[in-house]
């Protein structure tokens, strides 16, 4: 006659159905699915990222000699700013327009690589898949992988809040710009460079990923002097040739 | 004019990058090929962009009041500061060495 023995057992199943609680609590299977709601709400913490980024986009454009509709215009259709500040810092530098379109491909190239990793998530028809492919970002998309698999809601959610906050920006900036004398002197240039450095700095794993990026910097330093502006970055991508190395 | 064309170009470009996926391959993969060649696309290009954002000038290399504020702002974002104050840090400091210049 033990009376510990039920408590003990008790206690047992007590360990035990805490156990499965907390096994259904990190499978994510049993977690409710998530709403575009959700996706909203997870991506309001990046919130101030983007809202800068357009904000500065349009000042840099209004200084690029680029008229304001056609900054929006851009944040509206291409929606990435790294592409949309490379396109705009090479008309900047007095770049060519094909020097401009080349670089902002080159780099946008990558998303054919992301949205390929989130194809399978995309429901419904051709023509709603056009356009929710669009809300593609690299926030949106990282977001959305949080969970260990791609959900549609969260990046739907997260891509929303970020286009309109990326173009509500961007047209926000092309007013602040035109109001500045001269944009240039606040050194919006070395913002950008650091802003570039630090979008490069995740890629950056890998002996591959930093022998091509060396030898893509190598390229730009020796081109600068030589060929006009824009084309030293566009003739960089070749770099990304060492890929096809064994 | 030409500003139109490089929008509509990069913008027609990028739809169709961002719907590769959904749409046009389902759920098969990039080949291995074009897909080693894209993971190094992002890293050199953006790259490129901070040696000519740094360092370019109007067909010469200019050393100037941009080199502080990068080294700054580059200080900043390895001591893992996030991007927005690393940002400001290098327009500070720039827009202070043109100051004193």
């Amino acid at each position: 006659m033990r009376p510990e023995a039920p408590l003990t057992a008790t206690f047992m199943r007590r360990i035990v159905s805490v156990g499965r609680w907390y096994v259904r609590v990190v499978t994510s299977d049993a977690r409710p699915a998530p709403r575009v709601r959700d996706g909203i709400r997870a991506a309001i913490p990046l919130a101030p990222g983007p809202f800068v980024f357009g904000l500065s986009f349009g000042v840099l454009a209004e200084a690029a000699g680029m008229n304001a509709v056609a900054a929006v215009a851009m944040s509206a259709t291409t929606f990435a700013g790294s592409a949309q500040f490379a396109a705009v810092s090479v008309l900047d530098a007095g770049g060519t327009a094909l020097a401009a379109i080349l670089a902002a491909v080159f780099l946008n190239a990558r998303y054919a690589a992301i949205s390929v990793s989130v194809a399978s998530i995309f429901p419904g028809g051709r023509l709603r898949r056009l356009v929710e492919s669009q809300l593609i970002v690299d926030e949106s998309w990282a977001l959305s992988g949080r969970s260990g698999r791609f959900e549609w809601p969260i990046l739907v959610g997260a891509g929303l809040l970020l286009y309109v906050l990326w173009v509500g920006s961007t047209a926000l900036g092309t007013l602040v710009g035109g109001a500045l004398d001269d944009p240039s002197s606040l050194g919006l240039d070395a913002a950008f460079a650091v802003l570039f450095l630090a979008l490069a700095m995740p890629y950056l794993r890998g002996r591959r990923a930093v022998q091509a990026t060396a030898l893509g910097a190598a390229i730009t330093l020796v081109l600068i002097p030589i060929v006009p502006a824009g084309v030293p970055i566009v003739a960089a991508a070749a770099a990304c040739l060492l890929g096809l190395r064994r | 004019m030409w500003v139109w064309i490089v929008v509509a170009v990069v913008g027609v470009a990028t739809v169709l990058f961002k719907a590769t996926g959904p749409l046009f391959l389902g759920g098969r993969a990039l080949p291995a090929r074009a897909q080693s060649i894209v993971d190094l696309l992002a890293p050199v290009m953006l790259t490129a962009l901070v040696v000519t954002q740094t360092v370019g000038g109007d067909g010469e290399l200019v050393f100037d009041a941009r080199i502080p504020g990068v080294a700054a702002g580059a200080l900043a974002v390895w001591r893992r500061v996030p991007i927005v104050p690393a940002m400001v840090i290098a327009a500070l400091v720039t827009a202070l060495a043109r100051q004193f210049a």
